[in-house]
C-alpha cells in the first residue's frame, strides 16, 4: 500500500463524486415524489451524452451550452416517455412501474444504438495541459465539470429552499396527502420532478461522457454508482444523495487506485449491500421499514 | 434444419425454466428479481467450473447450478427482505452487473471475457442430431417436472401464504406468518431454478462467457412471463416458447431486409421486446393464462 497516490485518488474521488451527485439527486428526487425506483436514469444519461455531443460537434456549441442542451433533451424525452409508457401503470403498483421503466430504458438505449451504432465518439475539446498542484494533477475539463456540477447543486438548493415549487415539492415528498390537502397539485409536481430528475441524469451523462467517451454504454457505466450514492445517502433524501455521491466517488477512486479499475462498480455494489444491511435508512434518509 | 428446430426447442425449454423461476417470486409473492440473468450466469459458471475445470462427474452440473443459485439468492435477499420491495429491485439489478464484472475479470477462475469452452454434457456430443434430441428431451422433461412442482407448491398452503404476502404483507404478518422467511424461501426457489437453467445452458452449448449474460435476458424473461401469465407455471412456459419463436422469426425477417446493418437489426429486435413488455404490462397484465380464483378450503 503506497500513500503517494492517495492525494490524487482523493482529489479524483471528490471530483467524480461531485459530478455523480447531479444524476444521484435526479434519481432520489424522482423516488421521493413518485415512490418507485425509475430505471430510465441510465438511458437518460446516454441520451444526454448524445444530445450534448451532437450540438457540440455538429453545431459547434461550447461545452457549457452542450450540457444545457443535454439537460433539456433528457428532461423533455424523459417526461414524455414517463407519461406515455410508465405512469399509466400507476394502478398496477410501484414495482410494475419500475419494471416498465427498465423496459423503456432498453428501448431508448437501442434507439440510440440504432442511429449511432456502438462506435466510441468524443466531444470536441481543446487540448490542454493538466495543472499540477502539490503533486496532484487537475485536468482543466475536470475542473469545468466540477464547476458545472456545483452550480447545478447550488441552483437546486435555491429552488427547493426559496421557490413556491420547491416548498410544494418538499411538502409532497414529506407527506403527499397533507400536501394535496393544502392545494399542491400532485400531477404538476410529479411532472416537474420527473423532468428535472431526468434532465439531471442527462446532464450527468453528458459530464461523464465529456470526461470519457460518448457511446451507448454511458448510462450503464453510471447506473450502479447512482444507485449506490442514493442508497448510501438514504433513498429519497436530496442532501443524502450529495453526501452519498461524494462518498461513492472517493470509494470508487480508492478502489481504482489500490485494487483494480475493474472493481470500481463492484465496490459500489458492496456499499449498497452493507448500507441496506446495517443502516438501511442511509446517512441522511428517513425510516424505510 | 431439423437440428436447428431441435436446438431452438432446447433453448425454449431453458427459457421456460427461467420464466418459471419468476412464478414463485414475482407472480406469487410480488417480489421483483431484476437480476435474474445474474443467477442464470451463476448456475452456468458453477456447473462449468465443477464439471470442466475440477473434473467432477457431469450429473453434478445441474445440481451445482441449483445449489449455487439458491445460496446466492439467499445472500442477495438477506439485506433487503425486511425493507420495502423497491430495494430488492435495485439490489438484484446491481447483482447481475457485478456477476458479469467478476466473471470478466477473475481470469484465473472464469477465463475472463474469453469464457469457458468445452463444457461437458451428459450425452455424447459427437452424435449430431441424436445429441440435440437427447438434450432437448432431457431439458423438456426437467422443465415439465419443475413446472409441475411449482404448480403443486402454488396450490399448497405455502403458496397461499405467498399470495397473502403479495396482496397485503401486513395482514399476512398479523395472521402470524413469518413473511421474511416465506419471501426468502420463494426467492431462493426462483434463484435455484434460474441457476439450474444456467447449468443446462452451459452444458448444452458447451461454451459460456460474460457477454452471454446481458441484462437484456432478464427483460426477455419478464416479457415471456408477463405475456404468458406470471402467476402460473403453464403461463410462464407458454410465454417462453412464444418468445423464442418470435426471436427466431424476427432474426429471419432481419436477414431478409438488407437496408439495415447487423447492429441496427439487433437494436430493432431489442426495441420491439422492450416495447412489447410495456404494452403487455399495460393492456394484458394477467397474460394468456390468468390467475384462477382459489376457493378457501372447507373448514
Amino acid at each position: 500500500m503506497t500513500f503517494d497516490i492517495l492525494p490524487q485518488a482523493l482529489v479524483n474521488g471528490l471530483m467524480a463524486g461531485t459530478v455523480l451527485a447531479v444524476p444521484a439527486i435526479g434519481f432520489t428526487a424522482v423516488f421521493a415524489i413518485r415512490g418507485y425506483p425509475n430505471f430510465m436514469i441510465g438511458a437518460m444519461a446516454t441520451i444526454g451524452a448524445y444530445a450534448g455531443w451532437l450540438v457540440n460537434t455538429g453545431a459547434g456549441f461550447s461545452i457549457w451550452s452542450a450540457v444545457a442542451v443535454a439537460f433539456v433533451a433528457a428532461a423533455i424525452i424523459g417526461l414524455a416517455v414517463e407519461k406515455v409508457a410508465v405512469r399509466p401503470l400507476e394502478a398496477s403498483g410501484a414495482l410494475t412501474m419500475a419494471i416498465a421503466s427498465l423496459a423503456v430504458s432498453i428501448v431508448l438505449e437501442n434507439v440510440v444504438r440504432f442511429f449511432f451504432s456502438n462506435n466510441l465518439r468524443g466531444f470536441d475539446l481543446p487540448i490542454e495541459r493538466d495543472a499540477v498542484i502539490m503533486g496532484v494533477r487537475f485536468g482543466p475539463q475536470q475542473l469545468r465539470n466540477l464547476l458545472i456540477a456545483l452550480a447545478i447543486m447550488a441552483s437546486i438548493w435555491l429552488i427547493l429552499k426559496f421557490t413556491r415549487f420547491g416548498r410544494a415539492m418538499r411538502a409532497s415528498a414529506d407527506n403527499p396527502d397533507l400536501a394535496r390537502l393544502k392545494g399542491v397539485e400532485p400531477v404538476r409536481i410529479a411532472d416537474i420532478t420527473i423532468a428535472m430528475g431526468m434532465g439531471l441524469c442527462g446532464l450527468g451523462g453528458a459530464l461523464l461522457a465529456i470526461d470519457s467517451s460518448v457511446d451507448p454504454m454511458v448510462g450503464t457505466r453510471l447506473l450502479l454508482s447512482i444507485f449506490a450514492a442514493a442508497v448510501l445517502g438514504g433513498l429519497g433524501s436530496i442532501p443524502g444523495a450529495v453526501a452519498g455521491a461524494l462518498s461513492i466517488g472517493i470509494i470508487e477512486e480508492l478502489t481504482v487506485a489500490y485494487l483494480s479499475p475493474a472493481y470500481r462498480l463492484a465496490a459500489s455494489f458492496l456499499v449498497i449491500i452493507l448500507t441496506l444491511t446495517f443502516k438501511p435508512q442511509g446517512l441522511l434518509g428517513a425510516r424505510v421499514r | 434444419m431439423m437440428t436447428y428446430v431441435v436446438f431452438m426447442l432446447t433453448i425454449a425449454a431453458i427459457y421456460a425454466l427461467l420464466a418459471q423461476s419468476l412464478v414463485p417470486v414475482w407472480g406469487q409473492t410480488g417480489m421483483v428479481n431484476l437480476g435474474l440473468v445474474g443467477f442464470f450466469a451463476i448456475g452456468a459458471y458453477a456447473a462449468a467450473l465443477l464439471t470442466k475445470n475440477a473434473g467432477w462427474p457431469v450429473f453434478i452440473g445441474p445440481i451445482a447450478g441449483l445449489v449455487a443459485g439458491g445460496i446466492l439468492g439467499l445472500i442477495v435477499t438477506l439485506s433487503t427482505l425486511r425493507l420495502r420491495d423497491d430495494y430488492l429491485a435495485i439490489v438484484t439489478l446491481g447483482f447481475a452487473e457485478v456477476v458479469r464484472i467478476i466473471a470478466s475479470n477473475e481470469i484465473w477462475l472464469t477465463g475472463g471475457t474469453d469464457g469457458i469452452a468445452g463444457i461437458p454434457a451428459l450425452f455424447e456430443r459427437g452424435t449430431g442430431l441424436t445429441f440435440h434430441v437427447q438434450f432437448m428431451i432431457a431439458a423438456s422433461v426437467l422443465c415439465l417436472a419443475i413446472g409441475l412442482l411449482i404448480t403443486r407448491l402454488v396450490k399448497s398452503p405455502w403458496g397461499r401464504v405467498l399470495r397473502a404476502i403479495r396482496d397485503d404483507q401486513t395482514v399476512a404478518s398479523v395472521a402470524g406468518k413469518k413473511t421474511v422467511r416465506f419471501k426468502a424461501q420463494a426467492f431462493m426457489l426462483g434463484a435455484s431454478i434460474a441457476g439450474l437453467a444456467g447449468a443446462l445452458y452451459g452444458s448444452y452449448t458447451s461454451y459460456i462467457a460474460p457477454d452471454l449474460f446481458l441484462p437484456l435476458i432478464t427483460i426477455y424473461v419478464f416479457l415471456a412471463a408477463t405475456a404468458g401469465g406470471n402467476t402460473r407455471a403453464i403461463g410462464a412456459t407458454a410465454g417462453a416458447y412464444l418468445l423464442v419463436a418470435w426471436l427466431e422469426i424476427s432474426r429471419f425477417i432481419g436477414e431478409v431486409i438488407p437496408a439495415f446493418s447487423a447492429v441496427q437489426v439487433a437494436s430493432l429486435r431489442e426495441i420491439i421486446v422492450g416495447l412489447a413488455l410495456v404494452l403487455v404490462l399495460r393492456f394484458a397484465p394477467g397474460g394468456l393464462f390468468k390467475e384462477k380464483r382459489q376457493k378457501a378450503p372447507a373448514a
